[in-house]
């Protein structure tokens, strides 16, 4: 019951600090979106050029490293990795195409339908059956294998280098794109999103707050415990868009939003499916990666070279709605995750192994 | 009787691993996890299914005794 307290509490937390850094300059319903920042870290350093998303989320920055001073302080920092890497890389690639096709990570989706977003309904309802084919798979033994020990600094180099990305941004290195205009020109001061974070990722740490977790347990063991995380960001950050006038109910014109329910519904699909064969969601992979887990280390390099595709190659939706290329890499992508699902499975290794 | 080795497995592995090893419907399970996750969530598991649960640290791994 303290775990189930300490998650609502987390969860509450999240919430109100999400709606907060709308407050203080977060584009509308985006006080967190992990694909939505990875995005615009992507385009910060260059590796895409929409001159509308491209900005150093210290966000990212504070959610890592809040994970590894927590992880390093109770002596739960563990340098492991090797269970499938490259599979990780693609799959986190192909997370983030459709995250960007409905426009959100899954915690953005729900941060979403709290300022009265419905389009996030249809995110939603894909997000639980990906969860749902992702599901099948884990029953029927899928698996990327163990990981195993590696040296230490093999861990510590992905917070280093969250450290040094927070160096580039605090000293204004001119190589770096900052969007003058659109979603990427809009954040809260530099402090207040480090800070934000730091507190989230420390608590994401201590509790294992996951977006994907939550739908999966209830599926598969009936277990309540991280989806009362979910919600209570649901009800917390419901709260404070009323309390600021943020909330605004309906379908059309919502920020940074488009109305087609069918690609919303498949986008998120992609991104639940992918994100449970990951074992975690794109938060959860920033809070691993923190604490020594290279495996979710390579899981984010791939959202962000995916970010960088999907901007690229105009595989991103936009608020006017999806793009046809995009809808082709989204399908592209869910066989790829259907192959990656069955030959990890026992539909295939024991044969193989027969 | 058969430790179940959960060791470097992504969640939710280990606790489907501990799942299947309950469906001979044994008196006694035993764990071995290499993290605190994986631990907390495999210990919830078996409370929910009426076991009482001992951990034993094993280097830097962890072995989890659940009875009932």
């Amino acid at each position: 019951m303290k775990e189930k307290r300490s998650i609502i509490f987390a969860g509450a937390v999240v919430g109100i600090i999400s709606v907060l850094l709308v407050y203080f300059g977060n584009p509308a319903n985006m006080g967190f979106c992990i694909a939505c920042f990875l995005r615009d870290i992507a385009g910060g350093i260059g590796l895409h050029r929409a001159a509308v998303v491209q900005y150093i989320r210290p966000e990212v920055i504070g959610l890592v490293l809040g994970a590894f001073l927590v992880s390093i302080k109770n002596k739960e920092f563990k340098t492991n990795g090797g269970s499938s890497p490259f599979t990780r890389f693609v799959l986190g690639a192909v997370v983030m195409i459709g995250a960007l096709m409905f426009l959100g990570c899954p915690l953005r989706m729900v941060l979403r339908l709290a300022g009265g977003d419905l389009n996030a309904l249809l995110g939603i309802g894909g997000y639980t059956v990906g969860i749902y084919f992702g599901v099948l798979f884990l029953n029927k033994g899928f698996s990327l294998k163990r990981s195993y020990k590696m040296p230490s600094i093999e861990g510590y180099i992905f917070p280093g280098i969250n450290i040094g990305l927070l160096v580039l941004l605090i000293s204004g290195a001119g190589f770096l794109f900052f969007s003058s205009e659109g979603p990427g020109s809009m954040h809260a001061p530099i402090w207040i999103s480090l800070a934000a974070g730091l507190i989230v990722g420390w608590l994401a740490q201590r509790t294992r707050l996951c977006m994907v977790g939550g739908i999966r347990d209830m599926i598969l063991f009936r277990d309540s415990h991280l989806i009362s995380g979910f919600v209570a960001i649901l009800v917390f950050a419901l709260a404070g868009n009323v309390f600021l006038g943020y909330f605004n109910l309906g379908f059309a014109d919502q920020p940074i939003a488009h109305s087609d329910g069918l690609w919303n519904f498949m986008g998120m699909l992609l991104a639940g499916w992918g994100s449970v064969l990951l074992g975690g969601c794109p938060m959860r992979q920033l809070i691993l990666a923190g604490e020594g887990n290279t495996d979710s280390a390579v899981s984010v390099m791939g959202m962000v070279a995916g970010a960088a595709i999907a901007h690229n190659f105009g595989l991103a939706s936009s608020g006017a709605g999806p793009t046809a290329n995009g809808q082709i890499a989204v399908i592209l992508s869910i066989v790829l995750v259907a192959i990656i699902s069955a030959s990890n499975s026992e539909l295939v290794t024991k044969r193989a192994e027969a | 009787m058969n430790i179940i080795d959960a060791r470097g497995m992504s969640c939710p592995q280990p606790v489907l691993m501990t799942k299947n090893a309950l469906k001979g419907n044994p008196g006694i399970v035993q764990i071995i996890v290499d993290n605190e996750t994986a631990k907390g969530n495999i210990e919830r598991y078996l409370n929910h299914e009426g076991f009482s649960v001992e951990f034993q640290n094993q280097d830097d791994d962890i072995l989890i005794k659940g009875s009932r």
